[in-house]
């Protein structure tokens, strides 16, 4: 299980065929992986996005995500899983947040991937201040929902 | 006992300050710190805190050598 903060960009799809490669004793023993990146949008509340800034609390945000993945660990069969999450200056179509996991079937899969995701929206501390072009930039007040409501 | 106070995002901008070193003689609530470090300034209904990088209600008692944190409602992912 692993838990990065990165400063600067990354390719999600490198990072998750990366750290796959250094699963010793896992060859054949996984049937799913399950897969979320979050990308930057050039659009917010009805107004053009040119970049934004991460903040982050150094420290909480590591043992935040970390208890996240042992709760999703706890309720599914997990066999590993990747968490990235980026901060610092950010621009439209840059991937911010990664999240893998590795089960040996789809369902596991899919919810605990879903899980660790909505649980990182909520709880994880990291604000994103958008620029707009103005001098100012715009604090994001909250995460949207993720889950519709039945 | 000494704890260190630590602001966040739109807080860290709205209040100008990043973080503090408070000395307190008696037994303190979070929100008694928030009280002690910002008199003029009413808790943002939406705050959340945080005592040695763990969430914690406002009513939570602080111990010697804690890291107290006030935030907005975090925007990652």
């Amino acid at each position: 299980m692993a838990v990065v903060i990165v400063q600067g960009g990354f390719d999600p799809w490198q990072e998750i065929q990366g750290y796959q490669n250094t699963l010793d004793g896992m060859s054949g023993k996984f049937g799913a992986t399950s897969v979320f990146v979050g990308t930057m949008r050039d659009f917010n509340a009805g107004d053009p996005v040119k970049g934004m800034t991460l903040e982050h609390y150094p420290g909480m945000s590591e043992k935040q995500l970390e208890t996240i993945v042992a709760e999703a660990q706890q309720q599914w069969p997990v066999l590993d899983s990747l968490v990235m999450h980026r901060v610092g200056d950010i621009l439209p179509n840059e991937p911010i947040v990664l999240v893998a996991v590795w089960a040996s079937h789809r369902g596991d899969a899919f919810d605990a991937c879903r899980y660790i995701m909505e649980a990182l929206k909520s709880r994880a501390p990291f604000w994103k201040k958008e620029r707009l072009g103005s001098e100012d930039g715009r604090w994001v007040g909250e995460n949207t929902k993720g889950y519709k409501s039945v | 006992m000494s704890i260190k106070v630590r602001y966040f995002a739109s807080l860290k901008e709205s209040l100008g300050c990043s973080e503090d070193d408070l000395v307190f003689a008696g037994l303190v609530s979070v929100r008694d710190v928030w009280r002690y470090a910002n008199p003029q300034q009413p808790l943002p209904d939406n705050i959340l805190a945080a005592v040695n990088m763990e969430y914690v209600s406002l009513d939570c008692s602080i111990d010697d050598g804690d890291e107290v944190a006030f935030f907005p409602p975090v925007t990652g992912g």
